[in-house]
């Protein structure tokens, strides 16, 4: 297992990139512990297949630098870096049975016959495929062979990085929860470095410690899913994270004082910076229908059973609320509270309010 | 305009799809039809759309019996979870193609064409080809296609299922905004409870080519008749477990207890099977009427804003959610909170009684 | 329902009738002439089966399946991993992608006779470039219309030159259908450039070599014009295979009888070894 450090890296599909608009990737630095489980969050086009193929080596970097525990790998093959990769789609190879799939990786390397068994075995015993090891692998349904594709991942313990590329894509979502359980219990067990890549928020926050979100090339956040939750850095975090994301909302600020809509806002702490363009971000889980608070009209409840997405438009501009118990009717005036703990302002997309209770500890 | 199945069967090769089903979709309202992989939801749509043979019964849209139409001719569109578009084609093309099959004047063309890519967002993409846009863009094209047409049925089937997650929120945001007064019957299967509950409407639950329970959706949620059905609509899976009833003392097999109220009270003595959705298990009580729980916390998840548990109670897998992040060590026994108030009670066969 | 389900069956009537007309009308025919005998004028002799006992006896037969069989199986065992390998080596993606697909193309696009009198023209000593070269410039004794082996040689090198593209067409086809995830994989998991091929190409063009396996043997094993432009199946009898024999049989000698007769036989050879060729290879897949 190793630690990752990415310095400057930049990358670039075209061989004359002239501005920021050319670049996959903008200017990523980072440092990854060892042993740490990792999640890469972001739409597609973020830019995170990207920075993965470079970590693994299929991809060179137009500039900058990957080490493993302080060693240059930025020039190696993928073979000479000693890591797995699960990917997308189940890689399988058809003709071999399900045991000399997983002994594979070893095998090449030389690997003896009693210790690839010992190996072999107790992977299949993690993944429960132990009863499927002398099927031929062209057989298994893409769950199962997605499973192998995961356990060749695991199979070998001297790698210095686990990474999954979107791995559950093919699997019916029934069974999602059940791979996505085995992978977080699988990383407990072997402890390896793994970094794994989607644009799903759930498979994201189950799985990693930290979670990188990407958007455009650039990283806007790292974090760890609760820090993601409750402060999001930047609006797009806080619109990319969450069902329904987070309110965003146009505000106006002289002064000090801060208001939407005409309305004065409480922010959780005091306003940092000045000038560009400024938001209220608010979670809508922070919203709740009260006596008192920004008037409002009910346009749209949609009832989700465990609560109701409530949307209210305050003059011209709508607010989703999360509301459990006792439902507006559409069209309804009501009152809008904010949390003002939760309620904080954004400069230019980025996170422009100090956190009070922090600030005191 | 209405699509009636009357007793409707599909058998292919000795195989049933689909049992004989009778059903009436109507126009107004999304026609959710949610069940797992291979419950028979395409196979459903299939059988209305003409794509496959009655093995018995009738289909009758709008007072008119289709059973024996080809699919050309029953004026109805069909958008997959594949983004289908033709390649050769632009955006343009695309959307106009039904139409200038039918054979119709270039004008009409042109203003439906472009009444449908101002609904979708596809102005300023006419001219371009569908591998030219991103995933989202390529599923509006399809459904620009479809609305176009105004076609007599629209059938979705699990359209949003091969989109990056945000773009699935905002489209399935759209989607009943863009349908609606347009006439058509709108059918949308999904494997997603959350998505039937979002999109509204009326839902048909299916289960291994059966139409088990059919109503408004947050109705058949709140009341699903029984124990499959409940099954069906829930994600994570609801929690169910053997139960008898002594008085008005409930008991589970795990030794738990509690005083029965409402509806259950008033249920003769004997063994029933309790199911209770997810979140109203939670690490910490909420009300005051809640049943305490323990089990050992297998697996935990984080989705957003809320937090799962998966624990073992006695011989059964249960889940817990809850709003927030709480600490579970897995591998460790927790307590857990059951607002009893919310259980639904199933006679031994699965039917609901309370 | 019923009546819809009958009417499907009209569909399929021209190909039926199609069918009547291209196999079984001329195979009958065929057959009838195969079990008698006739002195023209439309008399017939009912003969039953001693023809195909003659032919099968017949050192002729048995001599010219024996150079039939040989020859495809020469061609094959050169085409086919030759047309793999000029498939591994074609570019996969980019400019010269159209460029090696049509150059390979060509050779399959001259007719079978213009083959033919194109490598007897090339291998003339004295006059061809082929013949003067290996003749009056290497020193090597070369005409194939006096040495056997010479001959041999010809023919199996103008059939490489004419068919292999096929091969390797089917197996490009093959090779590029495999997405690039099967690649890295291997790199990752660290498999050689062998593994790669066994393990992941090899198995991927499967269903792709067992057509071109079959095509090739069924064209090889019927070949007629070209080896009957180039060497007429000289010198002496050394190259002549079946089909220049069944010829000389039903048209030089106009014994219809026999070369019916042996027509059915060389059939039922070619259907045989192809259902064998298809069993043995798509039997993995059954399981």
């Amino acid at each position: 297992m190793a630690k990752i450090t990415l310095s400057n890296l930049r990358h670039s599909y075209m061989p004359n990139p002239t501005g920021p608009a050319d670049y996959a990737l903008k200017e990523i630095d980072l440092d990854w512990q060892d042993g740490g489980a990792y999640a890469l969050l972001g739409p597609s086009g973020c830019g995170k297949s990207t920075l993965l193929n470079i970590i693994s080596g299929l991809l060179t970097p137009s500039e900058g630098r990957i080490l493993f525990d302080d060693r240059d790998v930025t020039d190696l093959p993928p073979d000479q870096r000693n890591i797995a990769q699960v990917f997308q789609f189940p890689v399988i190879y058809d003709t071999m049975t399900v045991r000399n799939n997983l002994a594979f990786p070893l095998r090449n390397r030389g690997v003896d016959e009693g210790r690839i068994a010992r190996r072999v075995a107790e992977i299949a015993k993690m993944l429960e495929v132990e009863e499927m090891l002398d099927i031929r692998a062209s057989h298994l349904s893409p769950d199962n062979k997605q499973k192998i594709s995961m356990g060749r991942g695991l199979v070998r313990d001297d790698v210095n990085v686990v990474m999954f590329d979107e791995p559950l894509t093919v699997i019916d979502p029934h069974l999602k929860w059940k791979l996505r359980s085995k992978l977080k219990e699988l990383h407990q067990r072997v402890r390896a470095t793994m970094i794994y890549v989607t644009h799903d928020q759930t498979e994201a926050l189950t799985f990693a410690d930290q979670v990188v979100v990407m958007q455009d090339g650039e990283i806007v956040q790292i974090g760890t899913p609760v820090e993601l939750f409750e402060r999001p850095q930047h609006t797009f975090v806080g619109h990319f994270i969450g069902s329904p994301g987070m309110n965003v909302l146009p505000a106006e600020e002289s002064g000090g004082a801060v208001s939407f809509q005409g309305n004065r806002i409480t922010l959780e702490g005091a306003v940092t910076g000045q000038g560009g363009t400024t938001q209220v971000g608010i979670r809508p889980e922070f919203v709740s229908l009260a006596h008192s608070g920004l008037p409002a009209r009910v346009s749209k409840v949609s009832d989700v059973g465990r609560h109701a997405v409530v949307e209210a438009v305050v003059g011209d501009t709508p607010v989703k609320a999360i509301v459990e118990g006792e439902l507006p009717e559409q069209g309804a005036e009501v009152h809008l509270a904010f949390r003002p703990d939760h309620t904080r302002l954004y400069r230019d997309g980025w996170l422009s309010t100090e956190n009070e209770g922090s600030a005191r500890t | 305009m209405t699509i009636e199945l009357k007793s409707a069967s599909k058998v292919i090769r000795g195989v049933t799809h689909i049992k004989p089903t009778s059903l009436v979709l109507e126009t107004g309202h999304f026609n959710v039809l949610l069940g797992q992989t291979g419950s028979g939801k395409t196979s459903l749509i299939k059988l209305m759309a003409g794509l496959d043979p009655l093995a018995s019964g009738e289909i009758w849209m709008d007072g008119q019996n289709v059973s024996r139409l080809s699919t050309q001719k029953r004026n109805v569109s069909l958008v997959h979870q594949f983004f289908v578009n033709y390649p050769q084609m632009t955006v343009y093309d695309n959307i106009a193609s039904p139409l200038r099959v039918a054979g119709m004047a270039k004008s009409e063309i042109q203003g439906r064409v472009e009444e449908a890519a101002d609904i979708l967002q596809l102005r300023p993409m006419l001219n371009r080809r569908p591998q030219e846009l991103s995933g989202g863009q390529q599923q509006r094209c399809a459904l620009a296609r479809a609305i176009a047409k105004e076609s007599r049925a629209v059938f979705l089937d699990e359209p949003l299922a091969n989109l990056d997650y945000k773009l699935r929120e905002e489209l399935r945001e759209q989607l009943p905004e863009l349908f609606a007064g347009r006439g058509a019957v709108v059918v949308y299967a999904t494997s997603e409870p959350e998505e039937a509950l979002l999109l509204g409407g009326k839902t048909a639950l299916m289960d291994d080519g059966v139409v088990t329970q059919y109503g408004t959706t947050a109705q058949i949620y709140r009341k699903p008749e029984n124990l499959t059905a409940a099954r069906v609509f829930s994600d994570p899976p609801i929690n169910a477990a053997r139960m008898s009833k002594v008085g008005d003392t409930a008991t589970l097999d795990t030794g738990a207890s509690w005083t029965v109220s409402g509806a259950a009270a008033g249920l003769p003595d004997g063994a029933y099977t309790l199911a209770i959705r997810p979140h109203h298990v939670t690490p910490v009580p909420a009300g005051t009427d809640y049943v305490k729980l323990s089990g050992k916390v297998l697996v935990t998840e984080l989705s957003g804003s809320e937090s799962s548990a998966h624990f073992q109670l006695g011989d059964d897998g249960w889940v817990s959610l809850a709003h927030g992040v709480h600490p579970y060590e897995v591998g460790e026994a927790h307590e857990f909170y059951m607002d009893a108030s919310h259980a639904f009670y199933f006679t031994q066969d699965g039917k609901l009684v309370a | 329902m019923k009546t819809e389900n009958q009417k499907a069956w009209f569909f399929v009537l021209p190909v039926l009738l199609l069918v009547a007309f291209n196999a079984l009308v001329p195979i009958m025919t065929v057959v009838n002439y195969s079990v008698q005998e006739t002195f023209g004028n439309n008399v017939f002799f009912w003969q039953g089966l001693d023809w195909f006992e003659q032919i099968l006896r017949s050192d002729r037969f048995q001599a010219a399946l024996g150079r039939q069989f040989l020859f495809t199986f020469l061609i094959l065992i050169i085409e086919i991993p030759l047309g793999i390998i000029i498939a591994l080596s074609m570019p996969k993606k980019g400019m010269w992608v159209p460029v090696c697909l049509v150059l390979m193309a060509l050779p399959m696009l001259i007719p079978w006779n213009v083959v033919g009198a194109m490598w007897n023209i090339f291998t003339l000593p004295k006059i061809g470039l082929l013949g003067y070269f290996l003749n009056d410039v290497l020193g090597v004794s070369y005409d194939m219309t006096q040495n056997p082996f010479a001959a041999w040689v010809t023919i199996i090198v103008m059939d490489v030159w004419h068919w292999t593209s096929l091969v390797v067409l089917l197996s490009y086809a093959g090779l590029v259908s495999i997405p690039d995830a099967y690649y890295q994989a291997a790199k990752i998991d660290g498999a050689s450039p062998w593994k790669v091929f066994r393990y992941i190409q090899l198995p991927k063009m499967k269903t792709v070599l067992t057509i071109a396996i079959l095509l090739r043997f069924m064209d090889s094993f019927n070949i007629y014009t070209e080896p009957f432009v180039l060497t007429g199946g000289g010198p002496g009898n050394s190259t002549t295979l079946l089909s220049i024999d069944l010829v000389k049989i039903a048209l030089g000698q106009f014994d219809l009888g026999p070369a019916a007769a042996m027509s059915l036989i060389y059939f039922a050879i070619t259907l045989l070894v192809s259902w064998l060729f298809y069993t043995l290879m798509t039997k993995d897949d059954a399981q």
